[in-house]
């Protein structure tokens, strides 16, 4: 088992470490220069070409703009490891500090999102799988259809026309206490119930034809226990990692359903960020977001070992 | 599901001159009929598939009525009306209604029609032939540079959803042809992993073997008799990555980093919508039906290409 551990880690750093060059050369290979950049924001109106000549040459001096390539990304590195993510060109804030205030709003709302698809998702799939072609397999057919068709920003429309504006039971937008989370998560967690319920309805089919299921039947255990404990066990493997995929979609999904509902999270911070050019706080929110899907994504491939004994040694 | 129904056996495959040959008689063999290709017969398949059909044939209305339109009749999809704005649908002359500054929907629905279906078409493009060359190049050469090719791959792949576009945006700037590129950009894993997937199984068929053998040069076997093998899956993705590129085109163009106003885009029109969400409803249903209608739609065909290409996976039996 440590052996497997070992290499999912060991096959994960190159990924970490191309993905953070990627996100480091955003700096670099936008049209112009980063100075001109920040100085394009901070001194818009200041005419003096001297005095600008020296505000340049400190700026550069001061995050090492003037040192080779590699040593700069070496340097970006340790600072983001030590979570100095530099300063927002516009906030004037640690891009830390912005991400660290609005971290916790997004994560709720991911959160929230997440339970209610798995539970949702697994719970609708199981029923379909048993109740296979009946009006309610169906139903649950094609609203997972529809939550992979409609795009979520739609969904979250048509929410606050039903439950604000033509029912006034729910506050449209805004941040903070349970009713500004469920549409939201709703709408954020929609899509990924179609996704599990259509693969837990799947998966379960599958196994549900297989012999030791037929001899669990022919021994007359109680059917609930027969899907309880032979059937999921084996149907789950397939789930948890779409599961553990769902978990950065959520996030990136974040980014539309915060714009929607006006929430105060990372994903309107890096809207916002690029629609004014402010490209430390967009490194730092996409560093954040690309490094915790591969964590997650390794997770998932370590729990895969401990759920199904036989990756382990493949 | 099955392929060969008795009722599609052409005339001239009669029996006769077999058996005729087996009682002795000197004729000459009979010409073996050419078998219809795993395309054909795919594409025949399709034909009988009911709902497949239907929404090939909708997804085509849609797409000649967004093109035909423009070019038969001249349409002004930005002319402003301010004595007619937010009128509702059902209106006399607006069928669909106006949107707050007395622009007809009809027309504009029709002119963002055009731009999501030939953008989606785009960048489906791009990531088909970027990702379909990489594929092919890493399946088939291997080694290192399968390595190297595959790493990128599974870079791409720790920018979840549309986050790999945004970072392409920032890099780009925005608009909607660089939106384009982005979402393009984005797709070429898939196609990346399904095209080397299929390489590497076909690589070791024997016919291969025997064109190597031959000394036919690598790459006309890579793409003369490896490419036909990945067509199939490509095409099924492909569909289904139309529908995923229109989505995240609209996605963007909601965020306000495509098209720009005045431009019709579904996305945009969406957006624009959210501020008179109280008092014109139709402003969002409509553009987002659409949206929904036409993704679904070729979702819907999605699943009818891949059942009809390879009908051992078809989901519908099930």
């Amino acid at each position: 088992m440590a052996k497997f551990v070992g290499a999912r880690l060991l096959e994960s750093i190159p990924v970490l470490v191309l993905s953070s060059l990627l996100v480091f050369s955003v700096l670099h290979l936008i049209p112009g220069d980063p100075v001109d950049a920040m100085l394009g924001v901070a001194s818009f109106g200041v005419g003096d070409p001297e005095l600008l000549k020296k505000q340049e040459e400190a700026i550069r001096l001061e995050l090492g703009l003037n040192d080779p390539l590699p040593i700069q990304y070496l340097n970006w590195v340790g600072r983001a490891l030590r979570g100095d993510l530099g300063q927002s060109y516009i906030r004037h804030a640690p891009v830390s500090a912005l991400i660290a205030e609005r971290l916790p709003s997004t994560i709720e709302l991911a959160f929230t999102a997440l339970v209610l698809s798995v539970v949702f998702g697994i719970g609708l799939g199981i029923l379909a799988a048993i109740q296979r072609n009946s009006p309610l397999d169906r139903i649950v057919m094609l609203v997972s259809l529809g939550g992979v068709s409609t795009p979520s920003f739609f969904f979250a429309m048509l929410l606050i026309l039903l439950l604000s504006v033509g029912l006034g039971l729910l506050p449209a937008t805004g941040s903070g206490g349970l009713d500004r989370l469920i549409m939201p998560a709703l709408v954020l967690g929609y899509n990924a119930t179609g996704l599990i319920a259509r693969l837990t309805r799947a998966s379960l089919l599958e196994v549900l034809g297989r012999e030791y299921i037929t001899t669990a039947r022919a021994k007359g255990l109680p059917f609930r226990l027969i899907i309880g404990r032979h059937a999921m066990r084996n149907a789950l493997i397939p789930i948890v990692t779409i599961v553990g995929l769902q978990l950065g979609q959520l996030v990136a999904g974040s980014v539309i359903v915060e714009t929607v509902f006006a929430r105060q999270g990372i994903g309107q911070l890096a809207i916002d960020a690029i629609l004014s050019k402010d490209y430390p706080v967009v490194q730092g929110v996409i560093l954040l977001t690309a490094s915790s899907y591969v964590v997650a994504n390794l997770l998932v491939d370590i729990s895969y070992g401990f759920i199904n004994p036989r990756i382990r040694t493949s | 599901m099955a392929s060969s129904t008795p009722g599609s056996v052409p005339p001239s495959l009669s029996r006769e001159p077999i058996v005729s040959s087996l009682q002795g008689a000197k004729r000459p063999m009979p010409r073996i009929p050419s078998s219809p290709g795993p395309y054909a017969r795919a594409w025949r398949r399709l034909q009988h598939d009911r709902t497949g059909m239907a929404m090939l044939v909708f997804v085509v209305a849609v797409a000649l009525v967004v093109i035909l339109v423009p070019a038969v009749i001249t349409i002004d999809p930005y002319k402003q009306d301010l004595r007619a704005s937010l009128l509702p649908p059902g209106s006399q002359g607006h069928l669909l209604g106006t949107d707050h500054f007395g622009r007809d929907l009809v027309l504009r629905m029709i002119d963002g029609g055009r731009a999501s279906l030939s953008l989606g078409l785009i960048a489906v493009t791009i990531a088909v032939t970027v990702g379909g060359l990489v594929g092919l190049v890493a399946g088939y050469r291997g080694g290192a540079a399968d390595r190297v090719l595959m790493r990128l791959i599974d870079v791409e792949l720790a920018f979840p959803g549309i986050l790999l576009a945004l970072v392409i945006v920032t890099i780009l700037g925005s608009g909607s042809e660089k939106l384009t590129v982005a979402v393009g950009i984005g797709g070429i894993p898939r196609f990346a992993r399904i095209v080397r997937g299929t390489v590497l199984a076909t690589k070791h068929e024997l016919y291969i073997e025997a064109a190597r053998a031959v000394g036919v040069p690598g790459i006309r076997i890579a793409f003369v008799h490896v490419l036909p093998q990945v067509l199939g899956p490509v095409l099924t993705i492909a569909t289904f990555g139309m529908a995923t590129a229109i989505l995240a085109i609209a996605a963007l163009s909601f965020l306000g980093l495509g098209a720009q106003p005045p431009a019709a885009e579904w996305g945009l029109m969406l957006s624009d919508a959210r501020k008179y969400l109280r008092i014109a409803w139709w402003l969002a249903v409509v553009p987002g039906l659409a949206i929904s209608i036409v993704v679904l739609a070729v979702n819907l065909l999605g699943d009818a290409v891949r059942d009809a290409l390879d009908p051992r996976l078809s989901s519908g039996a099930d």
